[in-house]
C-alpha cells in the first residue's frame, strides 16, 4: 500500500460553526420561500377581493411588536455568552444562555397571545387562503424558536457540564439566533407590518 | 467539538464481544459513512426498479391512445409516483449515496461531519419514501381520493425533505471542514467538488419546497380550497420535480465522469481550475429552482418587435442564466476531456463508459430543456418535458452505476468484471435513449405530458411502443447492473488498494477501506496527491 507522508494533527475547521451556517441558510430558505408565497397569495387575492386579511380581524400590533424587541434581547445575550466564554466566565456564560431561552419563551407567549386576540379561524368558509398561511407560517417560526430554546440548554448543558473549552458551541448558539432575529424580522414586517 | 465520529462497529469491538451487536442492529444504527452511502445507493437502486416498470406501465397505457386499462385516478397518481419516484426515491439517493460513502474517502478525513444527522437524514428518507408509497397504494397521492391518505403523502413527503436535506448538510459541511492539511478548495477532487456544489444547491432548493409542503399539509388539513385540495397537491412541488432542478440532482454523475477523465488519460487534469468552474456553473440551476420565474426564451409570438422590451430582456436573462448556464458548464466538462486525452493512450474502463456515456444523455437532456424553454415551439405541457426529465434523470443513474462500480473496491474490497460491465453501459445508454428521445418526437406532435389519451397526427403507438421498452431495458439494465455487483462484491476477485491507477486520496487507504479510513492524517500538496508520490517514487 502507498503512504502518504503523515501530517501533523489538523487544525480545527469549526464544523459546528460551519455546520449551524449552513443550518441557517437552509432555514432563511424556509421562510423566506413561504414569506414569497405568502406575498404572491396576498398580491393575488388583493386583485381578486380587494383585500388580504379577512374582514373583522385586526392584527394586534403590541405582542407582535414585543416579539420584535424581544430578538434586539436575544442577540444581545447570545452575544453577551459568546463574550463570557471567551473569558472563561461560566457564570456569564450560564446566565446568558439562561436568558436567552427565557426570552424564546417570551416569544412564544407573545404568539399564543397574538392567536388568542386575532380569534382567526383556520377553516375560512370563504376559501381565504389568510389562515392557514397565517397559521403555517407563524407555526414554523415557533418551532424554529423551539429548536433555539433546545439549542440554548444544549450549548448550557455542554459548556456548564465541564466541557468549558468548547466555545465553539456557545458561538454557533449565537449563530442561530442570529438567523432567528433576522428571519423573524422579515416575517414582522410582511405579515404584522404590510398585513 | 469532535469532529471525528469513531465508527459504531469499532466502539462495539472495544466495549467486549458479548455487547457486539447483530449484524442488523450494527447496520441499523451505523453512523460509518460507507455503511450509510451504501445504504442509500442500494435503496435508491431498489426504488429505480420499481419506478422503471411505473414508467414501462405508463408507456404502456398510451400505446393505445384511445383506452386505458387502469382507472383515471390511478393513473394521476402512478404520474405522480413516477416523478416524484425518479427524483427522490431514486436518483438523489443514489448521488447523496455516493457522495457520503466517497467524499470523505477523497478528502483524506476520517469520517463524516455529522455523520449521526446523516443517519437520521438516511432513516427519515426511508420512512418518508415507505409512507409516501403506501399512502399512494391506499388512494392517497395526488388527486387521491383516501383524505386521511393525502394528507400523509404531504407529511411524508416533508420527513423525506428532511433527510435528504440533512443528508446535504452533512455533506456539505464535510467538504468544508474535514479536508486533509493542505488540501485548499482548488485541490478538492473533482467529484467531491460536484458534492459540495450540489449539497449547497439542495440546501438553498429543498428548504423552499418544505416550506411550500407545510402550507399544503396545513391547507390540506384544514382548508382544502386555497392550495387545489388533493389535486393540487404536486402542482406547486413541480419546480422540484423538473428542469432545471433536476440538473443539480444530476450533478454528483457530471463530478464522477469529470473524475474519470484524467484517470482515464492517465495524466494531470488540464485546465482543472476551468473544469471546477465548469461544474460550479452546473449549480446555478440551483437559482432556477428557488426563483421559480419564467424561464423561458421570450418574445413570443412578437417577432422582433420591441414592445415591453424591460420584460422581455428580464425574461431572456432567466432563459440564459437557469438554462443556459448549467448547460455551458456541462460543456466545459465535456469540451475538456478531448484536452486530457490529447497525446496519451487513454485506458478505457466500464466506469469510464458509464460516466462518459450518463453524462452524454444529461447533456442531450440540458439541451433539450433549452428547446423546451422556446415558447414559439408550443412544448410547454407536453411530452418533450418528460423526455427531457427521463435523459437527466436515467443518465445520471448511468453515471451513478459507473460510480459504483468505480469505487466499489473501497466500500466492499472487491472488483466487478469489466467485460460484463461494458456491454451492460451500452444497454443502459440505449434505454436512456429510447425512454426520452421518442418523446422528444411526439413532443413536437403534441402529444400531452401526463395524460393516456390523446390525439395527434401522426403515428402515435410507435413512440410509446418505443419509450415502453425503454423504460423496460432501464429496468433489465439496472436488473443486471444489481444482480453482477451483487455477485462481484460477494465472491469478486479482491481489489488492489489502487485497482485503477487512480490519482486522488480514497486509493491510498487499504481496500475496502477500513473503520475511519485512515491509520494518519495524510498531508497533500497538489489536487493529485497520490500522483505525486508515485511520481517521487518513480524518480528515486
Amino acid at each position: 500500500m502507498l503512504a502518504l507522508p503523515p501530517a501533523p494533527a489538523p487544525a480545527p475547521r469549526r464544523q459546528l460553526f460551519v455546520g449551524t451556517s449552513l443550518a441557517a441558510v437552509a432555514g432563511a430558505m424556509l421562510v423566506g420561500g413561504m414569506l414569497a408565497m405568502w406575498l404572491r397569495f396576498r398580491n393575488e387575492a388583493i386583485a381578486a377581493t380587494g383585500h388580504w386579511v379577512p374582514e373583522k380581524i385586526t392584527i394586534p400590533e403590541v405582542p407582535s411588536n414585543i416579539m420584535l424587541l424581544g430578538f434586539v434581547g436575544i442577540c444581545v445575550f447570545a452575544q453577551w455568552a459568546v463574550y463570557a466564554a471567551r473569558r472563561d466566565d461560566k457564570q456569564h456564560v450560564g446566565v446568558a444562555l439562561g436568558l436567552t431561552a427565557l426570552l424564546g419563551l417570551a416569544y412564544i407567549n407573545a404568539q399564543v397571545a397574538v392567536y388568542v386576540q386575532m380569534e382567526l379561524p383556520i377553516n375560512d368558509a370563504t376559501g381565504s387562503a389568510y389562515g392557514v398561511m397565517f397559521y403555517a407560517v407563524t407555526g414554523t417560526m415557533l418551532a424554529l424558536i423551539i429548536a433555539g430554546m433546545v439549542f440554548s440548554f444544549v450549548a448550557a448543558f455542554r459548556y456548564l457540564g465541564g466541557r468549558s473549552n468548547d466555545r465553539e458551541i456557545v458561538t454557533a448558539h449565537a449563530i442561530y439566533w442570529y438567523f432567528i432575529a433576522v428571519a423573524f424580522s422579515m416575517l414582522w414586517f410582511v405579515v404584522y407590518v404590510t398585513k | 467539538m469532535t469532529t471525528i465520529d469513531t465508527a459504531s462497529h469499532t466502539a462495539f469491538a472495544g466495549a467486549g464481544a458479548t455487547h457486539a451487536p447483530s449484524a442488523v442492529a450494527a447496520w441499523v444504527t451505523t453512523s460509518d459513512h460507507k455503511r450509510l452511502g451504501r445504504m442509500l445507493i442500494v435503496s435508491g437502486l431498489v426504488a429505480l426498479l420499481g419506478i422503471a416498470a411505473v414508467g414501462a406501465l405508463l408507456g404502456f397505457e398510451r400505446i393505445d391512445a384511445a383506452a386505458t386499462t387502469l382507472n383515471a385516478n390511478s393513473i394521476t397518481q402512478l404520474f405522480a409516483i413516477n416523478r416524484v419516484g425518479l427524483a427522490f426515491f431514486a436518483v438523489l439517493p443514489i448521488m447523496l449515496g455516493l457522495a457520503v460513502a466517497i467524499v470523505p474517502l477523497q478528502l483524506g478525513a476520517r469520517s463524516l461531519a455529522f455523520p449521526r444527522l446523516a443517519a437520521a437524514g438516511f432513516w427519515a428518507w426511508f420512512f418518508g419514501v415507505v409512507l409516501i408509497v403506501i399512502s399512494v397504494a391506499a388512494n392517497g397521492g395526488p388527486g387521491g381520493g383516501a383524505p386521511t391518505f393525502v394528507a400523509l403523502f404531504i407529511a411524508a413527503y416533508a420527513v423525506m425533505l428532511f433527510g435528504l436535506t440533512a443528508i446535504a448538510g452533512s455533506i456539505a459541511t464535510t467538504v468544508l471542514t474535514t479536508r486533509a492539511p493542505g488540501m485548499n478548495m482548488r485541490r478538492v477532487p473533482l467529484f467531491s467538488w460536484s458534492a459540495l456544489v450540489s449539497a449547497l444547491g439542495l440546501l438553498l432548493v429543498l428548504p423552499v419546497a418544505a416550506g411550500t409542503v407545510i402550507y399544503l399539509y396545513v391547507s390540506y388539513r384544514y382548508n382544502k380550497v386555497p392550495f387545489g385540495g388533493n389535486t393540487g397537491v404536486l402542482n406547486y412541488l413541480g419546480f422540484t420535480l423538473t428542469q432545471p432542478t433536476t440538473f443539480l440532482f444530476a450533478l454528483p454523475a457530471i463530478g464522477f465522469a469529470a473524475e474519470m477523465i484524467p484517470v482515464t488519460a492517465r495524466r494531470r487534469m488540464p485546465m482543472r481550475n476551468v473544469l471546477l468552474a465548469g461544474l460550479a456553473l452546473v449549480g446555478v440551476a440551483a437559482l432556477g429552482g428557488i426563483t421559480q420565474v419564467n424561464q423561458s426564451l421570450p418574445w413570443s409570438g412578437s417577432g422582433f418587435n420591441l414592445d415591453d422590451l424591460g420584460t422581455k430582456i428580464a425574461d431572456l436573462v432567466n432563459y440564459l442564466v437557469f438554462m443556459d448556464l448549467p448547460l455551458t458548464g456541462l460543456l466545459v466538462v465535456l469540451l475538456l476531456a478531448p484536452l486530457a486525452f490529447k497525446g496519451t493512450r487513454p485506458k478505457i474502463t466500464a466506469p469510464f463508459l458509464f460516466g462518459f456515456f450518463g453524462v452524454l444523455m444529461v447533456f442531450v437532456g440540458m439541451l433539450g430543456a433549452l428547446v423546451n424553454g422556446v415558447t414559439d415551439l408550443g412544448l410547454a405541457g407536453t411530452v418533450f418535458e418528460e423526455g427531457v426529465t427521463n435523459y437527466v434523470l436515467y443518465g445520471a443513474v448511468i453515471a451513478g452505476m459507473g460510480a459504483v462500480s468505480y469505487w466499489g473496491p473501497k466500500l466492499w474490497g472487491r472488483r466487478l468484471n469489466d467485460k460484463a460491465l461494458i456491454p451492460l453501459a451500452l444497454l443502459g445508454t440505449l434505454a436512456v435513449v429510447l425512454s426520452s428521445l421518442p418523446y422528444y418526437i411526439a413532443g413536437f406532435a403534441d402529444q400531452p405530458a401526463g395524460a393516456v389519451t390523446f390525439d395527434y397526427a401522426g403515428p402515435q403507438n410507435i413512440w410509446n411502443i418505443l419509450v415502453t421498452v425503454g423504460h423496460l431495458a432501464m429496468l433489465l439494465t439496472v436488473l443486471s447492473f444489481s444482480a453482477l455487483a451483487l455477485k462481484g462484491f460477494r465472491s469478486g476477485p479482491a481489489a488492489g488498494d489502487d485497482p485503477w491507477d487512480a490519482q486522488t486520496l480514497e486509493w491510498a487507504t487499504s481496500s475496502p477501506a477500513p473503520a475511519n479510513n485512515f491509520a494518519e492524517v495524510h498531508s497533500v500538496a497538489s489536487a493529485e496527491p497520490l500522483l505525486d508520490l508515485k511520481d517521487t517514487g518513480r524518480n528515486s
